[in-house]
Protein backbone atom coordinates (compact mmCIF):
# COMPACT_ATOMS: atom_id res chain seq x y z
CA UNK A 1 0.00 0.00 0.00
CA UNK A 2 1.71 3.61 -1.25
CA UNK A 3 0.00 6.39 0.41
CA UNK A 4 0.74 9.98 -0.18
CA UNK A 5 0.01 12.89 2.06
CA UNK A 6 0.03 16.20 0.76
CA UNK A 7 3.27 15.81 -1.07
CA UNK A 8 4.83 19.00 -2.09
CA UNK A 9 8.46 18.98 -3.98
CA UNK A 10 10.00 22.57 -4.50
CA UNK A 11 13.15 22.78 -6.75
CA UNK A 12 13.57 26.05 -5.69
CA UNK A 13 12.48 28.47 -8.40
CA UNK A 14 8.87 26.64 -8.16
CA UNK A 15 6.67 23.54 -6.94
CA UNK A 16 7.18 20.98 -9.20
CA UNK A 17 4.63 18.85 -6.95
CA UNK A 18 2.05 20.38 -4.73
CA UNK A 19 -0.88 18.54 -2.12
CA UNK A 20 -0.71 15.43 -3.70
CA UNK A 21 -2.90 13.06 -2.61
CA UNK A 22 -2.47 9.92 -3.56
CA UNK A 23 -3.32 6.04 -2.13
CA UNK A 24 -2.31 3.18 -4.33
CA UNK A 25 -3.45 -0.52 -2.80
CA UNK A 26 -1.09 -3.25 -2.88
CA UNK A 27 -0.85 -5.41 -5.96
CA UNK A 28 -2.96 -3.11 -7.79
CA UNK A 29 -1.70 -0.81 -10.71
CA UNK A 30 -2.25 2.72 -11.45
CA UNK A 31 -1.66 5.00 -14.51
CA UNK A 32 -0.47 8.51 -14.29
CA UNK A 33 -1.10 10.73 -17.03
CA UNK A 34 -0.43 14.38 -17.88
CA UNK A 35 1.77 16.95 -19.85
CA UNK A 36 4.73 16.68 -20.14
CA UNK A 37 6.71 19.21 -17.22
CA UNK A 38 3.55 18.34 -14.86
CA UNK A 39 5.85 16.34 -12.44
CA UNK A 40 5.22 13.30 -13.36
CA UNK A 41 8.79 11.72 -13.17
CA UNK A 42 9.43 13.83 -9.62
CA UNK A 43 6.95 12.13 -8.23
CA UNK A 44 7.91 8.66 -9.60
CA UNK A 45 11.46 9.84 -8.07
CA UNK A 46 9.88 10.92 -4.63
CA UNK A 47 8.04 6.81 -4.95
CA UNK A 48 11.40 5.54 -5.13
CA UNK A 49 12.81 7.41 -1.97
CA UNK A 50 15.46 9.47 -4.39
CA UNK A 51 14.06 12.64 -4.03
CA UNK A 52 13.07 13.96 -0.48
CA UNK A 53 9.40 15.86 -0.17
CA UNK A 54 9.65 19.46 1.05
CA UNK A 55 6.27 18.36 2.79
CA UNK A 56 4.08 15.81 2.76
CA UNK A 57 5.17 12.34 3.58
CA UNK A 58 4.90 9.24 1.92
CA UNK A 59 4.06 5.86 3.43
CA UNK A 60 4.66 2.43 2.49
CA UNK A 61 2.65 -0.33 4.42
CA UNK A 62 1.90 2.32 7.08
CA UNK A 63 5.51 3.23 7.53
CA UNK A 64 7.34 6.39 6.18
CA UNK A 65 9.61 6.22 3.63
CA UNK A 66 13.15 7.37 4.37
CA UNK A 67 15.40 6.78 1.75
CA UNK A 68 15.86 4.02 -0.79
CA UNK A 69 13.86 0.69 -0.42
CA UNK A 70 15.36 -2.20 -0.93
CA UNK A 71 12.14 -4.08 -2.55
CA UNK A 72 10.87 -0.90 -4.80
CA UNK A 73 11.99 -1.29 -8.69
CA UNK A 74 12.44 1.73 -10.74
CA UNK A 75 13.06 2.21 -14.48
CA UNK A 76 13.49 5.59 -15.73
CA UNK A 77 12.07 7.11 -19.11
CA UNK A 78 15.48 6.74 -20.96
CA UNK A 79 15.96 3.31 -19.10
CA UNK A 80 19.05 4.16 -17.26
CA UNK A 81 21.36 1.29 -18.89
CA UNK A 82 24.85 1.54 -18.70
CA UNK A 83 26.79 1.95 -22.14
CA UNK A 84 29.52 0.33 -20.97
CA UNK A 85 28.20 -2.76 -19.49
CA UNK A 86 26.90 -5.22 -21.92
CA UNK A 87 22.94 -6.84 -21.32
CA UNK A 88 24.00 -9.44 -19.11
CA UNK A 89 26.10 -7.36 -16.80
CA UNK A 90 23.69 -4.32 -16.88
CA UNK A 91 21.00 -6.65 -15.41
CA UNK A 92 23.16 -8.33 -12.91
CA UNK A 93 24.48 -5.48 -11.77
CA UNK A 94 21.92 -5.00 -8.99
CA UNK A 95 21.73 -9.40 -8.40
CA UNK A 96 25.34 -9.11 -7.25
CA UNK A 97 25.11 -6.12 -4.43
CA UNK A 98 22.65 -8.42 -2.90
CA UNK A 99 23.23 -11.93 -4.06
CA UNK A 100 26.94 -13.27 -2.72
CA UNK A 101 26.67 -16.32 -4.83
CA UNK A 102 27.82 -16.07 -7.94
CA UNK A 103 25.69 -19.10 -9.01
CA UNK A 104 22.33 -18.05 -7.75
CA UNK A 105 23.21 -14.97 -9.69
CA UNK A 106 24.34 -16.66 -12.80
CA UNK A 107 20.71 -18.60 -12.52
CA UNK A 108 18.18 -15.65 -12.14
CA UNK A 109 19.81 -13.63 -14.67
CA UNK A 110 19.64 -16.44 -17.38
CA UNK A 111 16.25 -17.46 -16.41
CA UNK A 112 15.05 -13.47 -16.41
CA UNK A 113 16.39 -13.29 -19.93
CA UNK A 114 15.40 -15.71 -20.99
CA UNK A 115 11.63 -14.96 -19.75
CA UNK A 116 12.23 -11.50 -21.35
CA UNK A 117 13.63 -12.71 -24.61
CA UNK A 118 17.03 -11.26 -24.95
CA UNK A 119 18.95 -14.03 -23.83
CA UNK A 120 20.71 -14.21 -27.60
CA UNK A 121 21.48 -10.60 -26.55
CA UNK A 122 23.34 -10.91 -23.59
CA UNK A 123 27.12 -9.89 -24.83
CA UNK A 124 25.39 -7.11 -26.77
CA UNK A 125 26.15 -3.57 -25.44
CA UNK A 126 23.11 -1.16 -25.26
CA UNK A 127 23.98 0.88 -27.87
CA UNK A 128 23.88 -2.27 -30.41
CA UNK A 129 20.04 -3.04 -29.02
CA UNK A 130 16.48 -1.51 -30.53
CA UNK A 131 14.50 -0.09 -28.19
CA UNK A 132 12.41 -2.39 -27.46
CA UNK A 133 15.26 -4.59 -26.30
CA UNK A 134 16.43 -1.81 -24.42
CA UNK A 135 13.71 -1.88 -22.27
CA UNK A 136 13.29 -5.24 -21.60
CA UNK A 137 16.72 -5.15 -20.67
CA UNK A 138 15.90 -2.64 -18.15
CA UNK A 139 12.83 -4.42 -17.33
CA UNK A 140 14.67 -7.35 -16.51
CA UNK A 141 17.13 -5.72 -14.08
CA UNK A 142 14.33 -4.60 -12.29
CA UNK A 143 12.28 -7.77 -12.43
CA UNK A 144 15.25 -9.85 -11.23
CA UNK A 145 15.44 -8.11 -7.84
CA UNK A 146 12.09 -9.35 -7.25
CA UNK A 147 10.36 -6.07 -6.06
CA UNK A 148 7.03 -5.44 -4.35
CA UNK A 149 6.64 -2.25 -5.99
CA UNK A 150 7.46 -1.17 -9.62
CA UNK A 151 7.75 1.94 -10.72
CA UNK A 152 8.26 2.70 -14.37
CA UNK A 153 8.75 6.03 -16.31
CA UNK A 154 7.39 6.13 -19.98
CA UNK A 155 8.52 2.61 -20.31
CA UNK A 156 7.13 2.65 -24.03
CA UNK A 157 7.32 6.23 -25.16
CA UNK A 158 10.52 5.69 -27.39
CA UNK A 159 8.62 2.56 -29.18
CA UNK A 160 6.98 2.39 -32.39
CA UNK A 161 3.39 1.37 -32.27
CA UNK A 162 4.30 -2.75 -32.92
CA UNK A 163 6.58 -2.51 -30.28
CA UNK A 164 5.01 -0.18 -27.76
CA UNK A 165 1.87 -2.76 -27.73
CA UNK A 166 4.18 -5.58 -27.45
CA UNK A 167 6.19 -3.92 -24.23
CA UNK A 168 2.10 -3.02 -22.61
CA UNK A 169 1.55 -6.95 -23.09
CA UNK A 170 4.25 -7.70 -22.00
CA UNK A 171 4.10 -5.38 -18.99
CA UNK A 172 0.69 -6.69 -18.43
CA UNK A 173 1.28 -10.22 -18.28
CA UNK A 174 4.26 -9.82 -16.16
CA UNK A 175 1.64 -8.50 -13.80
CA UNK A 176 -0.73 -10.67 -14.07
CA UNK A 177 1.96 -13.55 -13.51
CA UNK A 178 2.69 -12.21 -10.18
CA UNK A 179 0.41 -8.90 -9.09
CA UNK A 180 2.93 -6.64 -7.57
CA UNK A 181 2.12 -2.61 -7.02
CA UNK A 182 2.94 -1.38 -10.47
CA UNK A 183 3.21 2.43 -11.25
CA UNK A 184 3.65 3.69 -14.42
CA UNK A 185 3.97 7.20 -15.86
CA UNK A 186 2.80 7.41 -19.50
CA UNK A 187 1.95 10.33 -22.06
CA UNK A 188 -0.37 7.78 -23.85
CA UNK A 189 -4.07 7.58 -23.14
CA UNK A 190 -4.57 4.22 -24.52
CA UNK A 191 -1.20 3.07 -22.39
CA UNK A 192 -2.96 4.34 -19.47
CA UNK A 193 -6.22 2.55 -20.07
CA UNK A 194 -4.62 -0.61 -20.84
CA UNK A 195 -2.51 -0.72 -17.97
CA UNK A 196 -4.00 1.49 -15.44
CA UNK A 197 -6.33 -0.07 -12.75
CA UNK A 198 -6.27 3.28 -11.48
CA UNK A 199 -6.08 6.72 -13.80
CA UNK A 200 -4.00 9.37 -12.65
CA UNK A 201 -4.70 12.61 -14.81
CA UNK A 202 -1.91 15.14 -13.46
CA UNK A 203 -1.67 19.22 -14.38
CA UNK A 204 0.77 21.29 -13.50
CA UNK A 205 2.30 19.87 -10.44
CA UNK A 206 -1.04 18.72 -9.12
CA UNK A 207 -3.67 15.95 -9.62
CA UNK A 208 -6.67 17.05 -11.56
CA UNK A 209 -8.94 14.02 -11.45
CA UNK A 210 -8.34 10.13 -10.25
CA UNK A 211 -10.77 7.77 -12.04
CA UNK A 212 -10.23 4.09 -11.53
CA UNK A 213 -10.84 1.57 -14.83
CA UNK A 214 -13.17 -1.33 -14.77
CA UNK A 215 -12.19 -2.82 -17.91
CA UNK A 216 -8.40 -3.20 -16.55
CA UNK A 217 -6.93 -6.50 -16.84
CA UNK A 218 -8.00 -7.60 -20.11
CA UNK A 219 -5.86 -8.29 -22.41
CA UNK A 220 -8.05 -8.07 -25.61
CA UNK A 221 -9.41 -4.86 -24.55
CA UNK A 222 -7.71 -2.93 -27.63
CA UNK A 223 -10.80 -4.04 -30.31
CA UNK A 224 -13.35 -3.78 -27.80
CA UNK A 225 -16.01 -0.05 -27.43
CA UNK A 226 -15.42 0.06 -23.94
CA UNK A 227 -11.96 1.17 -24.02
CA UNK A 228 -12.84 3.60 -26.57
CA UNK A 229 -15.56 5.29 -23.60
CA UNK A 230 -12.61 5.42 -21.39
CA UNK A 231 -9.96 6.54 -23.67
CA UNK A 232 -12.33 9.42 -24.11
CA UNK A 233 -13.36 10.15 -21.20
CA UNK A 234 -9.57 10.42 -20.14
CA UNK A 235 -8.58 12.44 -23.00
CA UNK A 236 -11.60 14.74 -21.95
CA UNK A 237 -10.18 14.90 -18.23
CA UNK A 238 -6.65 15.97 -19.98
CA UNK A 239 -7.55 18.38 -22.37
CA UNK A 240 -10.77 20.09 -20.38
CA UNK A 241 -10.34 23.20 -18.25
CA UNK A 242 -12.63 21.38 -15.40
CA UNK B 1 47.82 -13.79 -39.51
CA UNK B 2 45.30 -11.71 -37.99
CA UNK B 3 47.38 -9.26 -36.16
CA UNK B 4 49.66 -9.19 -39.07
CA UNK B 5 47.18 -7.95 -41.61
CA UNK B 6 46.25 -5.22 -38.69
CA UNK B 7 49.81 -4.41 -38.46
CA UNK B 8 50.42 -4.24 -42.07
CA UNK B 9 47.30 -2.72 -43.61
CA UNK B 10 47.16 -1.35 -47.13
CA UNK B 11 46.38 2.47 -45.23
CA UNK B 12 49.30 2.44 -43.36
CA UNK B 13 51.39 0.99 -45.95
CA UNK B 14 50.58 3.90 -48.14
CA UNK B 15 51.17 6.54 -45.59
CA UNK B 16 54.71 5.20 -44.80
CA UNK B 17 55.10 4.93 -48.49
CA UNK B 18 54.18 9.02 -49.56
CA UNK B 19 55.65 10.03 -45.78
CA UNK B 20 59.16 8.43 -46.84
CA UNK B 21 58.73 9.62 -51.30
CA UNK B 22 58.10 13.58 -49.27
CA UNK B 23 61.18 12.58 -47.64
CA UNK B 24 63.50 11.49 -50.60
CA UNK B 25 62.21 13.86 -53.18
CA UNK B 26 63.34 16.67 -49.92
CA UNK B 27 66.72 14.83 -49.89
CA UNK B 28 67.19 14.91 -53.50
CA UNK B 29 66.37 18.62 -53.50
CA UNK B 30 68.06 20.05 -50.76
CA UNK B 31 71.09 17.69 -51.99
CA UNK B 32 73.23 18.58 -48.81
CA UNK B 33 74.43 16.44 -46.10
CA UNK B 34 71.65 18.00 -44.10
CA UNK B 35 68.80 15.94 -45.00
CA UNK B 36 70.29 12.36 -45.39
CA UNK B 37 67.94 9.97 -47.37
CA UNK B 38 65.66 7.88 -45.11
CA UNK B 39 67.86 4.65 -46.27
CA UNK B 40 70.35 6.34 -44.89
CA UNK B 41 68.71 7.13 -41.69
CA UNK B 42 67.24 3.93 -41.33
CA UNK B 43 70.39 2.28 -41.49
CA UNK B 44 72.30 4.37 -39.32
CA UNK B 45 69.23 4.07 -36.68
CA UNK B 46 69.39 0.29 -36.76
CA UNK B 47 73.04 1.01 -36.39
CA UNK B 48 73.21 2.92 -33.30
CA UNK B 49 70.55 0.83 -31.71
CA UNK B 50 73.35 -1.88 -30.14
CA UNK B 51 74.61 1.34 -28.83
CA UNK B 52 74.33 4.11 -26.67
CA UNK B 53 70.90 5.19 -28.65
CA UNK B 54 69.07 3.01 -26.45
CA UNK B 55 69.88 3.92 -23.12
CA UNK B 56 68.92 7.91 -24.47
CA UNK B 57 65.61 6.78 -25.69
CA UNK B 58 64.76 4.57 -22.32
CA UNK B 59 65.57 8.14 -20.12
CA UNK B 60 63.82 10.01 -22.61
CA UNK B 61 61.08 7.02 -21.69
CA UNK B 62 61.26 7.22 -18.12
CA UNK B 63 60.69 10.87 -17.66
CA UNK B 64 57.45 10.67 -20.17
CA UNK B 65 56.11 7.55 -18.02
CA UNK B 66 57.25 8.71 -14.82
CA UNK B 67 55.15 12.48 -15.75
CA UNK B 68 52.08 10.46 -17.38
CA UNK B 69 52.17 8.18 -14.10
CA UNK B 70 52.47 11.52 -11.60
CA UNK B 71 49.86 13.49 -13.47
CA UNK B 72 47.27 10.36 -13.55
CA UNK B 73 47.92 10.01 -9.88
CA UNK B 74 46.98 13.05 -9.03
CA UNK B 75 45.47 14.84 -11.52
CA UNK B 76 42.34 12.30 -12.03
CA UNK B 77 41.43 12.16 -7.73
CA UNK B 78 41.34 15.98 -8.25
CA UNK B 79 39.64 16.32 -11.15
CA UNK B 80 37.22 13.69 -10.07
CA UNK B 81 36.81 15.91 -6.90
CA UNK B 82 36.19 18.85 -8.53
CA UNK B 83 33.55 17.36 -11.03
CA UNK B 84 31.65 16.03 -7.68
CA UNK B 85 31.83 19.19 -5.58
CA UNK B 86 30.40 22.51 -6.09
CA UNK B 87 32.53 23.01 -3.12
CA UNK B 88 36.25 21.74 -4.13
CA UNK B 89 34.91 23.04 -7.67
CA UNK B 90 34.85 26.86 -6.44
CA UNK B 91 38.35 25.95 -5.15
CA UNK B 92 40.50 24.48 -7.92
CA UNK B 93 38.51 25.76 -10.80
CA UNK B 94 39.39 29.38 -10.40
CA UNK B 95 42.80 28.23 -10.42
CA UNK B 96 43.06 25.94 -12.89
CA UNK B 97 41.68 28.21 -15.37
CA UNK B 98 44.38 30.65 -14.66
CA UNK B 99 46.92 28.01 -15.03
CA UNK B 100 45.82 26.23 -18.02
CA UNK B 101 46.80 28.68 -20.42
CA UNK B 102 50.04 30.03 -19.05
CA UNK B 103 52.96 28.00 -21.31
CA UNK B 104 54.60 25.87 -19.16
CA UNK B 105 57.95 25.74 -20.65
CA UNK B 106 58.58 28.92 -20.05
CA UNK B 107 58.93 27.81 -16.55
CA UNK B 108 61.73 25.20 -17.07
CA UNK B 109 64.24 27.68 -15.34
CA UNK B 110 62.65 27.85 -12.79
CA UNK B 111 62.05 24.29 -12.49
CA UNK B 112 65.54 23.50 -12.73
CA UNK B 113 66.23 26.11 -9.41
CA UNK B 114 63.43 24.63 -7.53
CA UNK B 115 64.08 21.31 -8.43
CA UNK B 116 67.74 20.57 -9.91
CA UNK B 117 69.20 20.09 -12.77
CA UNK B 118 68.68 16.21 -12.85
CA UNK B 119 65.47 14.10 -14.46
CA UNK B 120 62.95 15.97 -11.32
CA UNK B 121 62.88 19.18 -13.20
CA UNK B 122 62.16 17.71 -16.62
CA UNK B 123 59.69 15.66 -15.16
CA UNK B 124 57.75 18.29 -13.28
CA UNK B 125 57.96 19.83 -16.55
CA UNK B 126 56.42 17.38 -18.73
CA UNK B 127 53.77 16.97 -15.32
CA UNK B 128 52.64 20.43 -15.29
CA UNK B 129 51.62 20.15 -19.06
CA UNK B 130 49.68 17.26 -18.98
CA UNK B 131 47.92 17.56 -15.17
CA UNK B 132 45.44 19.96 -15.86
CA UNK B 133 44.38 18.33 -19.47
CA UNK B 134 43.33 15.19 -17.28
CA UNK B 135 42.26 17.16 -14.60
CA UNK B 136 39.97 18.71 -17.14
CA UNK B 137 38.84 15.97 -18.81
CA UNK B 138 38.37 14.15 -15.67
CA UNK B 139 35.92 16.94 -14.20
CA UNK B 140 34.18 17.39 -17.42
CA UNK B 141 33.81 13.38 -17.56
CA UNK B 142 31.93 13.20 -13.97
CA UNK B 143 30.01 16.19 -15.01
CA UNK B 144 28.47 14.82 -18.30
CA UNK B 145 27.29 11.27 -16.20
CA UNK B 146 23.56 11.69 -16.37
CA UNK B 147 21.36 12.11 -13.28
CA UNK B 148 19.32 9.09 -14.30
CA UNK B 149 22.52 6.68 -13.77
CA UNK B 150 22.77 7.66 -10.26
CA UNK B 151 19.07 7.43 -9.93
CA UNK B 152 19.33 3.60 -11.64
CA UNK B 153 22.39 2.22 -9.41
CA UNK B 154 20.94 3.71 -6.25
CA UNK B 155 17.35 2.07 -6.60
CA UNK B 156 19.36 -1.13 -8.15
CA UNK B 157 20.62 -1.06 -4.00
CA UNK B 158 24.81 0.32 -5.39
CA UNK B 159 26.68 1.57 -2.41
CA UNK B 160 29.37 4.56 -3.29
CA UNK B 161 31.93 2.59 -3.71
CA UNK B 162 29.82 0.51 -6.03
CA UNK B 163 28.95 3.48 -7.98
CA UNK B 164 32.35 4.68 -8.15
CA UNK B 165 33.70 1.12 -9.75
CA UNK B 166 30.58 1.36 -11.93
CA UNK B 167 29.84 4.63 -12.91
CA UNK B 168 32.24 7.09 -12.37
CA UNK B 169 35.45 5.13 -13.64
CA UNK B 170 33.97 3.50 -16.60
CA UNK B 171 32.43 7.01 -17.47
CA UNK B 172 35.85 8.93 -17.43
CA UNK B 173 37.99 6.22 -18.56
CA UNK B 174 37.45 7.49 -22.38
CA UNK B 175 37.70 11.10 -21.53
CA UNK B 176 41.17 10.46 -19.74
CA UNK B 177 42.62 8.39 -23.19
CA UNK B 178 41.58 11.43 -24.96
CA UNK B 179 43.50 13.91 -22.59
CA UNK B 180 46.69 11.93 -23.13
CA UNK B 181 46.06 11.42 -26.60
CA UNK B 182 45.97 15.54 -26.88
CA UNK B 183 48.46 15.70 -24.82
CA UNK B 184 51.56 13.58 -26.31
CA UNK B 185 52.82 15.63 -28.98
CA UNK B 186 53.16 18.95 -26.22
CA UNK B 187 54.59 16.53 -23.86
CA UNK B 188 57.59 14.94 -26.27
CA UNK B 189 58.18 18.53 -27.39
CA UNK B 190 58.55 19.49 -24.06
CA UNK B 191 60.44 16.86 -23.15
CA UNK B 192 63.16 17.34 -26.05
CA UNK B 193 62.81 20.63 -25.38
CA UNK B 194 64.09 20.41 -21.69
CA UNK B 195 66.68 17.82 -22.14
CA UNK B 196 68.72 20.36 -24.33
CA UNK B 197 69.25 21.35 -20.66
CA UNK B 198 72.42 20.26 -18.30
CA UNK B 199 72.10 16.89 -19.34
CA UNK B 200 73.84 14.03 -21.25
CA UNK B 201 71.07 11.27 -21.57
CA UNK B 202 67.75 11.67 -23.64
CA UNK B 203 66.82 11.79 -27.27
CA UNK B 204 66.41 15.63 -27.22
CA UNK B 205 69.94 15.64 -26.05
CA UNK B 206 71.23 13.14 -28.58
CA UNK B 207 69.47 15.06 -31.41
CA UNK B 208 70.86 18.50 -30.51
CA UNK B 209 74.50 16.80 -29.63
CA UNK B 210 74.55 15.71 -33.02
CA UNK B 211 73.59 19.01 -34.25
CA UNK B 212 76.37 20.70 -32.27
CA UNK B 213 78.64 17.80 -34.12
CA UNK B 214 77.55 17.94 -37.41
CA UNK B 215 76.37 14.93 -37.65
CA UNK B 216 73.37 15.20 -40.04
CA UNK B 217 72.92 11.38 -40.38
CA UNK B 218 72.76 10.57 -36.34
CA UNK B 219 70.85 13.42 -36.10
CA UNK B 220 68.39 12.61 -38.31
CA UNK B 221 68.40 8.54 -36.70
CA UNK B 222 67.74 10.37 -33.48
CA UNK B 223 64.84 12.39 -35.31
CA UNK B 224 63.69 9.08 -36.45
CA UNK B 225 63.85 7.27 -32.93
CA UNK B 226 61.69 9.78 -30.99
CA UNK B 227 59.23 9.94 -33.85
CA UNK B 228 58.60 6.27 -33.45
CA UNK B 229 58.58 6.76 -29.61
CA UNK B 230 55.75 9.29 -30.33
CA UNK B 231 54.24 6.44 -32.37
CA UNK B 232 54.52 3.62 -30.35
CA UNK B 233 52.81 5.94 -26.97
CA UNK B 234 50.24 6.70 -29.16
CA UNK B 235 49.69 2.71 -30.45
CA UNK B 236 49.85 1.93 -26.30
CA UNK B 237 47.06 4.63 -25.49
CA UNK B 238 45.03 2.97 -28.48
CA UNK B 239 45.51 -0.43 -27.40
CA UNK B 240 44.74 0.53 -23.84
CA UNK B 241 41.55 2.25 -24.88
CA UNK B 242 40.73 -0.93 -27.07
CA UNK B 243 41.35 -3.32 -23.83
CA UNK B 244 39.51 -1.20 -21.18
CA UNK B 245 36.82 0.30 -23.47
CA UNK B 246 35.09 -2.59 -25.36
CA UNK B 247 32.13 -0.30 -25.42
CA UNK B 248 33.91 2.27 -27.91
CA UNK B 249 34.59 0.08 -30.36
CA UNK B 250 31.65 -1.99 -31.55
CA UNK B 251 31.29 -2.09 -34.92
CA UNK B 252 34.62 -3.82 -35.32
N1 LIG C 1 16.45 18.47 -10.51
C1 LIG C 1 15.60 19.47 -10.82
N2 LIG C 1 15.89 20.74 -10.45
C2 LIG C 1 15.05 21.74 -10.75
N3 LIG C 1 13.87 21.59 -11.39
C3 LIG C 1 13.53 20.36 -11.77
C4 LIG C 1 14.37 19.23 -11.51
N4 LIG C 1 13.78 18.12 -12.01
C5 LIG C 1 12.61 18.55 -12.56
N5 LIG C 1 12.46 19.88 -12.41
C6 LIG C 1 11.28 20.66 -12.86
O1 LIG C 1 10.13 20.08 -12.28
C7 LIG C 1 9.07 20.05 -13.20
C8 LIG C 1 8.55 18.63 -13.37
O2 LIG C 1 9.54 17.83 -14.00
P1 LIG C 1 9.29 16.29 -14.31
O3 LIG C 1 10.54 15.77 -14.89
O4 LIG C 1 8.75 15.63 -13.11
O5 LIG C 1 8.17 16.37 -15.43
P2 LIG C 1 7.49 15.19 -16.23
O6 LIG C 1 6.04 15.29 -15.93
O7 LIG C 1 8.15 13.91 -15.95
O8 LIG C 1 7.74 15.63 -17.73
P3 LIG C 1 8.00 14.70 -19.00
O9 LIG C 1 6.69 14.12 -19.36
O10 LIG C 1 8.50 15.65 -20.03
O11 LIG C 1 9.01 13.69 -18.61
C9 LIG C 1 9.59 20.65 -14.49
O12 LIG C 1 9.14 21.98 -14.57
C10 LIG C 1 11.08 20.61 -14.33
O13 LIG C 1 11.66 21.71 -14.98
MG1 LIG D 1 9.29 12.58 -17.06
Amino acid sequence: MIQVRNLGIDFGSEWALKNIDLDIPSNTTCAIIGPSGCGKTTLLCVLAGLLVPTAGQVLIDGQQLRGIRKNTGLILQNNGLLPWKTTWKNVELGLRTRQPDRKIVNEKVYSILKQMEISEFRNKYPAQLSGGQKQRTAIARTLVLEPDILLLDEASSALDAITREQLQNLILEIYKNKPTTLVLVTHSIEEAVFLGQKIVVMKKAQIKHIMSNPFFGDADIRTKPDYYNVCMEVRKRLCGDA
Amino acid sequence: MKVLRRTFNIRKIYGLAVVICLWEIIHFIVNSKIVPGPYETAKAFLGLLSGNLVLHILSSLFRVLSAISVSAAAGVPLGLLTGMSRKADSFISPVMYILYPIPKIAFLPVFMILFGLGNSSKIVLVTSIIIFQIMLSARDGVREIPQEFYYSARSLGLSMFQIYMHIVVPAVLPKLFSAMRISMGMCIAALFFSENFSTTFGIGYFIMNCWVMADYLHMFAGILALSLMGMLMFKVIDYAEKKLCPWLHLDS
